[in-house]
């Protein structure tokens, strides 16, 4: 898809709409067409309760408001201006932006007067020609609107895919070109037309659409499509359960063709999981138009729906469920009449009540939030789960505050706040009840807080730490501003950042470095707690985090920086200095290389680091949580079944051998090289490294690293050494692979190699723990689970050649040389430095505490030619070799 | 050098309180009548805008002064010179000849200043005041949907006014105090109509008015939705003027320094006012408070509002020296 600019609009507050932004829902309920109640309430003038409408959507979750007046009995361009007169009276529905919608040019024209914010035309179109087009669109360009173009010109209607795209086409060539219209202020409305409806042509009115919103997000740059999805289930009226599952399922299918925004009722729409699987078959062999008689079977099925409906009116089977199942359908499906009297019988079941919270109810909520972040749920439908989970914390609230020990100080005073422009706060609300219950004493300052607020009641009430919330992605920035705030003014407390788009990876680089104060990301309420006590109690504990955030930050920059770079000679100068002095446990056990033959695989299988296989199959997630994934767990979980099965036969028949070398020995660095020894004290060097340094420039505290400077200097008197490894499970694995291709069965021999991958990572894993642990011995009381040593929290590295520390291939000559690796293992290396077999891993290993992984990234002409001359090859030679590195 | 060019290089000055000023001079209600206006109906003392015609020398006087103190940017006395604003004193007839006189005196100070200085061209930026009915509220609490303006009316007395200033010579257009966004939209499509008829345009700048620590406009917007509803415009600047003192006025100007798609601008008032209504900010408390905006980068054009003087410009355009310019890179 084109990278495309935002859709920008505003009414008393900003709507940004990017590519990455869920479906936009706008609110259809002010339109005397669509309305009859409406309809009914502007003939009457009564235009309070006009309002009240307009209200009620903005707070069910519309994020733009559609106003329509065209009804022959009334004076629509009177009426559109003086109820958008009126709505500029009311902040809580001025706030979001206004659609102006009309067939008439005078009532659009009159309704641009009214609006102070950037509202959007629906609709213009080629209907009456492109001298009207045009002449339109520059005047909505002139007051500052977005526009909706509808698939239409002189020939009618666009009712097939080719002629959506010519209009569209044709319109927007007309709009940018002509009119000099801001692409991403155009908004196409490519005819919503009903299907099932028994006719022969309307039979792929909704793929036609799909495809069309498809061809227009990849072929017209910027330009966004929104549609009125009702009129899809036309033909359905009188069948709200079809209706409801038509209008989920188009959706979904829409939005993953691109679908921007479009015009929903939210109380007209079921939750795209829970439509049932036989509806939504029937549902969708129609709007797909997959099979010739779908049509008639969902008549034929819509008419038992109807029948059903009928009857009984509400669906009350799900009040058979256990309690916890009640909970997650209220949540999800947002009906709050039975929620005090589950949450009572929830309460009765826990011991405490804030289990119930952390329970059942988040979990529903999690369940809400999965739903959402994969486009089957809208937002109207979350904001309708908030209201009842919010219903049953208050619920809870009185037991929640009794079960407060009595007499019991309180621990520390904590500001928790929802940042300014985000109106999210039950995350919030459920850490300032979980926090109040551990005797925190909370000052909640609601939601919409500017920063000034924030830091003027901390100052005044004297908290000793500040929690900022938030939902939606600008809070975000509001979160840094907040921190920089905090800096200005000189405060030294602790700031958590919780709330669904936070993240660590965010804390640490845009928040953690403006404050140089504590800054915590909190996952969820529960982890609010134990964070909130140590930091209170724990005054190391600010360095801990400080640290590990800069590293997280660290690791993130070096990955994504574009690349200033500075002069080799600078870039030397900016290298990390290690010290060497208290470094008495690198001195190894043992010099030398040791082999390994046939090392049983049952040890190694438990090494496996399993969500990289995943990946491998396009799965995405982390295990083990994968296998429970409410889309993809059933796929993970067979491919992990088959995987480990296919482990039990490989261990069984001994189908693979596992072969390993490893070696340490003394060295010495000196600017990017680092020479080998057999012997301590030798001075006959057995080979010579020779590794590249960062040349990007670095901010203030960052270095210029280069492997090489974790191997202490000659001058130095410890520290001087440095590891290699090469291990394979590969061999073997030939007969293993021809053995499936024989009986034409693929995925056994993509799994093979994903296994044996698998199973040399793992092997690549254990050996470095053998010689943390005891060959080298630096670690030897080191303890460590397989999830840390995933997560690569012991002491040293093993960075391997042809990867971002080292990028160069070449140096796994030299490698293979020192470890006589061919001999020992039989891996063999390819003209282009490959290994093979490929389930083989080769590397270094460095054992400062120090050490870490890093990307050498782009480096300039004056270290490569520097580089080629240590090796003894041309400056055109090292350029092939670091031909991605290069940086000029 | 065009504007443009040189707004990438520095941080350009923008002059002080006209008002402020002239309140100096303790005129008379002949002052203000002059010759032309001796016979006039209606009381004229106060109306700053009408000196332009009666003591032009006075104008003149202070956008010397403040070119002297370093400002590179002169403001014409137009604030109040549309049809709308003024209708309270009779005057519909002379907003022509207001806005013409103001833009050319203007224009021929800056002139002499530019011929001597040559390397620091001088500007004269034609200021667009709010007028004193808004768009988008009603003044009948009421009756929420009355309006007393429609935006036709708004627009063709703006349009009325950009006439008078580019006629004049000015070398920009300043829309300032935006109190109501509508009314600022108003503007906007009123210039844009002129621009089409002459076929010629002048660089437009457009400043907003927070009134107070709600951080919205009065007209109930946040600075970011004011910004993104005049962005319709390719704007040389949008920023912050009047209402608040440079301290109140950071974090909204922080706002447009990370968002803004253009230039962006600010010139505060010098403090809030005190018990008496006056603007006492010394110069050097004003420029610390400045000092922090150029400091974090957030400006491209700087000066003062209500309260301020040429002494106050003095401090700003010696700290505007020392900083580097708001690059527009920063919004990404």
């Amino acid at each position: 898809m084109v990278e495309t600019q935002p859709l920008i609009l505003s009414g008393l507050e900003p709507l940004i709409i990017t590519p990455e932004s869920n479906f936009v829902n706008v609110g259809e309920r002010t339109n005397v067409t669509g309305s009859r109640k409406f309809l009914k309430l502007i003939k009457e003038e009564n235009f309070e309760d006009a309002l009240s409408v307009a209200r009620e959507q903005v707070e069910n979750g519309a994020q733009i408001i559609d106003v329509n007046m065209d009804e022959g009995m009334i004076d629509g361009k009177q009426a559109m201006v003086h109820f958008l007169n009126l709505i500029a009276s009311e902040p809580d529905i001025a706030r979001v932006p206004i659609m102006i919608d009309s067939s008439k040019w005078e009532i659009i024209e009159a309704g641009l007067k009214c609006i102070q914010g950037k509202g959007v035309v629906n609709s213009i179109s080629l209907k009456a020609g492109e001298q009207e087009f045009i002449e339109h669109a520059t005047k909505i360009k002139r007051y500052g609107a977005a526009v909706i173009v509808m698939a239409f010109d002189e020939q009618g209607q666009a009712d097939s895919y080719e002629r959506r795209i010519e209009i569209c086409d044709r319109a927007y060539n007309l709009l940018v070109n002509t009119v000099k219209f801001p692409a991403q202020d155009i908004i196409f409305d490519p005819n919503i037309f009903p299907v099932g409806t028994g006719m022969e042509e309307h039979r792929n009115n909704a793929v036609d659409f799909f495809r069309a919103t498809k061809w227009i997000k990849d072929n017209l740059p910027g330009a966004k499509v929104s549609g009125g999805v009702s009129n899809v289930s036309f033909s359905f009226r009188g069948n709200n359960p079809v209706r409801e599952a038509m209008h989920s399922a188009f959706l979904y299918h829409a939005i993953n063709n691109g679908m921007d925004m479009g015009i929903v009722n939210p109380s007209m729409l079921e939750v795209y999981d829970e439509i049932p699987k036989d509806l939504l078959e029937y549902v969708e062999d129609v709007l797909l138009n997959r099979r010739e008689d779908a049509t008639e079977r969902l008549l034929e099925f819509a008419e038992t729906f109807k029948g059903e409906t009928k009857q009984k009116i509400v669906d009350d089977s799900w009040r058979e469920e256990k309690v916890e199942e009640r909970l997650s359908h209220a949540l999800v499906k947002g009906i709050v009449d039975y929620i005090d009297e589950d949450t009572e019988e929830a309460r009765k079941n826990f011991d405490e009540p804030l289990k119930v919270i952390e329970g059942p109810l988040m979990d529903g909520m999690n369940v809400v939030g999965d739903l959402f972040g994969s486009g089957k749920m809208f937002l109207p439908q979350v904001v309708k789960s908030a209201r009842v989970m919010k219903k049953a914390v208050a619920y809870l609230l009185p037991y929640l505050e009794a079960a407060k020990q009595e007499g019991v100080r309180s621990q520390a005073k904590i500001l928790l706040a929802t940042v300014k422009g985000d109106v999210h706060d039950i995350g919030k609300n459920i850490v300032g009840v979980v926090l109040a219950c551990n005797n925190y004493e909370i000052i909640d300052l609601g939601v919409m807080v500017p920063a000034e607020k924030i830091l003027q009641t901390a100052k005044e009430q004297d908290v000793d730490i500040i929690g900022l919330s938030g939902l939606i992605t600008p809070s975000l920035d509001e979160m840094v501003h907040v921190a920089k705030e905090m800096e200005h003014e000189g405060f030294t407390i602790p700031l958590l950042i919780g709330g669904a788009t936070t993240s660590r990876i965010h804390t640490a680089v845009k928040i953690d470095p403006e404050y140089s104060g504590p800054v915590l990301h909190v996952h969820d309420a529960s982890r609010s707690v134990p964070v909130a006590g140590q930091l209170m109690s724990d005054q190391s504990y600010f360095k801990t985090i400080k640290e590990e955030y800069a590293a997280l930050r660290e690791d993130y920059l070096s990955k994504r920086e574009k690349k200033e770079l500075q002069p080799i000679e600078e870039a030397i100068a900016n290298k990390q200095v290690l010290d060497w002095t208290n470094q008495q446990n690198l001195k190894p056990e043992f010099i030398g290389k040791k082999v390994f033959e046939n090392y049983p695989l049952e040890e190694i299988r438990k090494y496996i680091d399993w969500t990289p296989f995943f990946n491998t199959w396009m799965l995405k997630g982390k295990y083990p949580a994968i296998l429970e994934d409410k889309t993809v767990g059933q796929e993970a979980k067979k491919l992990f079944d088959d995987a480990n099965t296919l482990v039990d036969r490989i261990i069984k028949e001994k189908s693979l051998v596992a072969k390993a070398v490893i070696g340490v020995y003394p060295a010495s660095s000196a600017d990017e090289s680092i020479t080998v020894f057999e012997r301590e004290g030798d001075n006959d060097s057995l080979v010579t490294f020779h590794f590249l340094r960062q040349q990007g420039k670095k901010g203030a505290g960052r270095f210029n690293h280069s492997l090489a400077d974790f191997v202490a200097p000659a001058n130095e008197n410890i520290g001087g050494y440095m590891g290699g490894f090469a291990v394979t499970t590969g061999i073997g694995i030939e007969k293993l692979i021809a053995e499936f291709e024989k009986d034409h069965d693929d995925y056994h021999v993509i799994m093979v190699k994903a296994v044996a991958d698998r199973l040399a990572e793992a092997f690549a894993e254990l050996m470095h723990e053998k010689v943390r642990k005891e060959l080298w011995g630096y670690a030897s009381d080191e303890a460590l689970n397989n999830e840390a040593l995933i997560k690569e929290s012991y002491q040293g590295i093993r960075p391997a050649p042809g990867y971002p520390a080292c990028p160069d291939h070449t140096e796994k000559r030299t490698l293979f040389d020192l470890l006589e690796v061919e001999k020992n293992t039989g891996i063999e290396l390819t003209e282009s430095f490959a290994m093979y077999p490929a389930a083989s891993v080769s590397g270094f290993y460095f054992a400062h505490p120090h050490a870490r992984y890093f990307g050498v990234g782009k480096i300039g002409k004056d270290q490569v030619e520097a580089y080629a001359k240590r090796k003894g090859i041309t400056t055109e030679e090292a350029e092939k070799w670091l031909k991605p590195n290069l940086g000029y | 050098m065009n504007i443009i060019e040189i707004l990438k290089k520095r941080i350009l000055v923008l002059d002080g309180a006209m008002g402020t000023m002239i309140q100096r001079y303790k005129l008379s209600e002949e002052d203000f009548r002059g010759e032309r206006f001796k016979d006039h109906g209606k009381p004229l003392k106060g109306n700053n805008d009408l000196l332009a015609l009666t003591r032009p020398d006075i104008l003149r006087a202070i956008h010397a002064a403040y070119f002297e103190a370093g400002a590179d940017i002169a403001e014409t006395n137009t604030f109040s010179a549309t049809r709308i604003a003024q209708a309270d004193y009779g005057l519909e007839d002379a907003v022509y000849d207001i806005n013409y006189y103001s833009a050319k005196l203007a224009r021929e100070v800056a002139d002499e200043f530019t011929q001597k200085e040559p390397n620091k061209p001088r500007f004269v930026a034609g200021s667009i005041g709010p007028t004193n009915r808004t768009a988008s509220i009603s003044p009948d609490v009421n009756d929420p949907g009355f309006r007393a303006i429609t935006f036709d009316e708004l627009k063709e007395a703006y349009k009325e006014q950009t006439k008078g200033l580019i006629d004049g010579g000015v070398d920009l257009l300043l829309v300032e105090t935006v109190f109501d966004t509508l009314n600022a939209k108003a503007a906007l499509f009123g210039i844009q109509e002129f621009f089409d008829e002459i076929g010629k345009e002048v660089p437009i700048m457009v400043s907003g008015t927070i009134t107070d620590a709600s951080g919205r406009t009065l007209s109930g917007q946040t600075t970011e939705a004011f910004m993104i509803s005049v962005s319709h415009m390719p704007l040389l600047s949008v920023g912050l003027n009047c209402a608040l003192g440079a301290k109140e006025m950071r974090p909204y100007l922080q706002v447009l320094g990370n968002k803004a798609p253009f230039m962006v601008s600010a010139h505060p008032n010098a403090g809030l006012p005190n018990e008496f209504g006056e603007y006492d900010e010394t110069p050097e408390k004003m420029g610390n408070q400045i000092e922090d905006f150029l400091q974090e980068g957030l400006l491209n054009i700087v000066g003062g509002c209500c309260g301020t003087t040429p002494d106050h410009i003095k401090v700003i355009s010696d700290l505007a020296k020392k900083y580097q310019p708001r690059s527009k890179a920063k919004a990404d």
